[in-house]
């Protein structure tokens, strides 16, 4: 027998509620998740927890772009996350966990898997 | 086994020496005693005549160098040399054994014996106490009733002779300069800016007698009759002797040391007397039979000192005996062969009184070789030509003193050529730091020290770092090629509202956590102008905040935030006082008091914060800017009301400004402070801008800095009332809003801003730049626009719903902020700052 993940989706708000280039947490399964909507309208969810600083607030960056590519600012010691990868592009060795993110009628939701 | 170096004299030079000893003595060879004859560590007694702006002596202290290798001992000066012990003996019969002695004992003013010299009421001009008891005998005369000004002479119009009488000026009495020469400042300038200078310094209402000696001082009715060789005689309060000075050698003379011919411990090339022990520097020494009065040779010979005690072989250069400087707002400057004693040496003149411009050029016979010159007026050329003195000049020598004369281009400059002479730095040295990785002034001034001295060499570090090819890169950020004062200037001309236009029209990408704060500010700045009645968070201004500025609250190390309600001049009532003490015991709030004079609640959760600001609205406060670049406090003293010594209300006007400039957004955070008297309590001084009550009205002090840089702020305008004082204020801080960078404090703003504090003070008193108007426009706009940002979320529904745990779980707080208790008081669960922390993984659910 294979085990299999069952994709389990989680509603976090409107679509229409999301501010451009700005975040919201959202709980997922017990763990924060930061989601953004950015400038062109595509979604990204990744963990809302700050490596650097443990602390549940990535939520709370600027979002904007590095060489094209969407990022957060941590708002705690201000490294650089990818939004798309979670990637942090201040110390290649850390990273935070993405999530899938999709818009279900107008209503955005998060997969926890 | 470390030797003994004694320092006899703890003034400007003996302190070079300690400087240089220590931070080249690496192997730890010595350890210095420094025996002081005065009370105070050493101080900048070039700028002795800024001591009556403060009457504040710690203004002009030198930075200590505190290191466990060096004894002070002040008030306690050496008295004896014992050579053949190799001992000094001090004032208080101390004993101190050398292996080397080094003489830095300065100089005394010279008093000429003129009858009447020693009557009460005449001075010299050489220590704080001495100035001090000038004020004093200047406040006893302008309390006397006898009809007629009050005035005092200055015997002497050289360099010091007329910052004497600035001070006289200072004091309210009306100065008289007397000087024997035919012309002021004899030494420096020529007939011709001598002439120039005698105008503008007349024009000051200070009286000037050239080519006449004092011939007697006679007591008067209380007051004193000065007489004149030529038989003028003047009524005065006070005399004051600056005709020079006569090195103090009596040390070495009576320890067998040989003088020089008028006096000086001689010394040769390497500073060393007779005895190979001993060194003399700075004004007591006679350098192969020359005295020099200026402090940048005295320096030069503590580096060579240094040297030599550390084995190496430096020799005195000679001195570069140029000079600039402002005396009574009059530019002063006079370099190399100024007089043109050089063989064949030609004048080229440009004299211009009505333009109140003077400047000569001392060049050699063929018009090639730049020789030296004098500048009266404008001296703005100074550090380019005295740089360039020696070194072929670049074009004709009277187009480069004619007003409309060529910029003077720094990649010229010969490589040996001085750029810095209070610290000897080289055109050669600074290339080699900029080589080594320093791009900036700051780097410049860390790493070679050059600019540090009087500072008039700031703006030729510029240009040689231009020439140098070092691009001084203005850009904000990769999304905007311009620096943080071109983007307000585009704003406030296109009247572009919104980040997305402006990165469109102006930059490239969709901006990051550097551009849009600082664009957020800059609209903010403005709003008053551009967008009046509008909120921080109004739209699209809402993204570009930073975390603070979004949530209007302090974002403290666990997430949560720090609320610190707005109390103007740290003025509150016992019930407000316990309104907040109910808030925070409701809240479950770590309380604080600030240095600012407000109290600090930590800990409230996002969530939290609008019940919070509620509470507050409803009792009469409203939150406050403790985060944000912006206006934090005014903060005060007690003023009139309740002290005994103060002179005005510090309390009423620290509140008054506070409730004025709130909210406006700045580059860096402003603070403020004001004293109701001298006594400073408000520690005005070390803010953004300060006021220090006088007598009269309110003394403005601008630019200081606590922080990992303090400065003292620099005392802009004196003795307003209080209508001038903030319009005064109101233009310095539109001013700096709009020309300082990104992050910039005002204090670093003032140091790289082109002509200093006299520039800002033309800019804003003056209004040189004919832009006040819109300065004072700008500020009315801002209190009139002004509006409780915290009151205005709690108003506007949409802007409320941000604050929320977690926007599909609006009732449940993050668990992962956790408390512990500290004191009796509820703090962050600790964590290790800095270090990533292990996050444990969702569960995943698997399905068989």
């Amino acid at each position: 027998m294979t085990a299999q993940l069952q994709r389990h989706w989680t509603a976090v708000c409107r679509y229409d509620d999301l501010v451009p280039e700005r975040g919201v947490a959202a709980l997922i399964d017990g763990v924060a998740v930061a989601v953004f909507r950015t400038h062109d309208g595509v979604l990204h969810a990744l963990s809302n927890m700050d490596p650097f600083s443990g602390v549940s607030v990535l939520s709370r960056g600027i979002v904007g772009d590095r060489e094209g590519r969407p990022t957060v600012a941590s708002p705690i010691y201000k490294q650089v996350f990818e939004l798309a990868t979670g990637a942090c592009l201040d110390d290649p060795s850390i990273s935070v966990r993405t999530f899938p993110a999709r818009v279900l009628n107008g209503v955005v939701e998060v997969c926890s898997v | 086994m470390m030797r003994t170096v004694v320092v006899a004299g703890h003034g400007m030079v003996g302190h070079r020496l300690v400087e240089a000893l220590i931070g080249r003595d690496l192997h730890r060879q010595w350890r210095i005693v420094v025996l002081a004859e005065e009370t105070r560590p050493a101080y900048d007694r070039v700028a002795l005549s800024s001591y009556v702006d403060s009457w504040d002596a710690e203004t002009l202290t030198l930075p200590a160098v505190l290191d466990d290798r060096v004894e002070l001992r002040l008030g306690d000066p050496c008295v004896r040399i014992d050579r053949r012990k190799r001992t000094v003996r001090t004032a208080s019969g101390r004993r101190v054994h050398y292996d080397a002695l080094v003489l830095a004992t300065g100089s005394a003013p010279f008093v000429p014996p003129v009858p009447g010299y020693d009557l009460p009421g005449c001075y010299v001009y050489r220590t704080p106490e001495d100035l001090d008891a000038i004020r004093v005998a200047a406040q006893r005369a302008m309390r006397t009733t006898v009809a007629g000004r009050r005035s005092g002479v200055v015997v002497g119009g050289g360099l010091l002779g007329l910052e004497a009488a600035h001070a006289l000026r200072q004091l309210g009495l009306s100065p008289h300069v007397v000087e024997i020469a035919p012309r002021l400042m004899p030494m420096q300038v020529d007939e011709g800016g001598g002439a120039l200078l005698r105008r503008f310094i007349e024009g000051l209402g200070v009286r000037v007698y050239c080519g006449r000696a004092t011939a007697a001082i006679e007591p008067d009715r209380g007051r004193m009759l000065v007489r004149l060789s030529d038989g003028t005689e003047l009524d005065t309060d006070v005399v004051v002797f600056s005709a020079g000075v006569r090195p103090r050698d009596q040390l070495a003379r009576d320890a067998g040391l040989p003088v020089g011919e008028r006096g000086g411990v001689l010394v040769d090339s390497s500073c060393h007397t007779s005895d190979a022990d001993i060194w003399a520097i700075g004004e007591c020494a006679a350098v192969e039979g020359r005295c020099y009065g200026l402090v940048a040779p005295g320096y030069a010979m503590a580096e060579v000192v240094a040297d030599r005690l550390l084995g190496g072989h430096a020799t005195f250069p000679g001195a570069d005996t140029a000079t600039k400087l402002k005396l009574l707002g009059v530019d002063v400057a006079s370099f190399g062969d100024a007089h043109a004693t050089a063989e064949g040496a030609l004048e080229v003149i440009h004299n211009d009184p009505v333009a109140g411009r003077y400047a000569k050029l001392v060049v050699s016979d063929d018009a090639r070789i730049l020789l030296g010159g004098v500048l009266v007026g404008d001296a703005e050329s100074y550090g380019t030509l005295r740089a360039m003195v020696g070194a072929v000049l670049p074009a004709d020598p009277g187009a480069l003193i004619s007003p409309s004369g060529g910029e003077l281009d720094a990649g010229a400059l010969p490589a040996t050529a001085q750029v810095c002479s209070c610290h000897a730095v080289t055109v050669e040295a600074i290339g080699a730091a900029v080589r080594d990785g320093a791009t900036t002034v700051p780097g410049l001034k860390a790493c070679t020290k050059a600019g540090t001295g009087c500072g008039s060499c700031v703006p030729m570090l510029k240009k040689l770092l231009a020439a140098q090819g070092v691009e001084q890169s203005k850009a904000l950020c990769e999304h905007f090629t311009h620096s943080r004062a071109e983007l307000f200037e585009i704003v406030a001309a296109t009247r572009i509202r919104t980040f997305s236009e402006l990165v469109t029209k102006h930059g490239t990408g969709r901006g990051c956590d550097i551009c849009k704060p600082a664009v957020a500010s800059i609209l903010a700045s403005l709003s008053g102008v551009l967008n009046p009645g509008g909120h921080i968070l109004d739209g699209e201004q809402a993204t570009l905040q930073d975390t603070n500025d979004h949530f209007l609250a302090n974002l403290q190390r666990n997430g949560t935030y720090s609320v610190v309600p707005r109390v103007p001049g740290g003025e509150i009532t016992p019930e407000k006082l316990i309104v907040l003490g109910e808030v925070a015991r409701d809240f479950g709030l770590y309380t604080k008091i600030t240095g600012g004079q407000r109290i600090d609640l930590f800990g409230a959760r996002v969530e939290q914060l609008p019940a919070i600001w509620r509470r507050l609205v409803d009792a009469g406060f409203e939150s406050g800017h403790a985060y944000g670049k912006a206006l934090r406090t005014v903060k005060s003293c007690v003023g009139t009301d309740w002290c005994r010594y103060g002179v005005q209300d510090s309390v009423g006007l620290a509140i008054a400004l506070e409730l004025r400039y709130r909210g406006l957004r700045a580059p860096h955070k402003l603070k403020s402070g004001v004293s109701g008297c001298a006594r400073e309590c408000a520690e005005a001084r070390s803010k953004d801008f300060g006021v220090i009550a006088t007598e009269t009205g309110w003394n403005l002090y601008v630019c200081g800095n606590g922080g990992f840089r303090p400065r003292h702020a620099d005392l802009l305008v004196s003795d307003l009332d209080t209508q001038t004082l903030v319009r005064t204020i109101d233009r310095f801080l539109m001013f700096y809003v709009r020309t300082a960078d990104r992050l910039q404090r005002t204090a670093p703003w003032l140091e790289e801003l082109e002509g200093g504090l006299d520039h800002l003070r033309d800019v804003i008193v003056n209004d040189s730049l004919g832009i006040c108007a819109d300065l004072d426009a700008a500020i009315a706009a801002h209190v009139v626009g002004y509006s409780d940002e915290w009151r205005g979320v709690l108003e506007d529904p949409a802007k409320l719903a941000r604050f929320t745990s977690f926007v599909n779980a609006p009732g449940v707080p993050d668990p992962t902020v956790e408390f512990v208790e500290e004191r009796g008081q509820p703090t962050p669960a600790h964590r290790r700052p800095g270090q990533p922390v292990l996050i444990a993984g969702p569960t995943l659910t698997v399905v068989r």
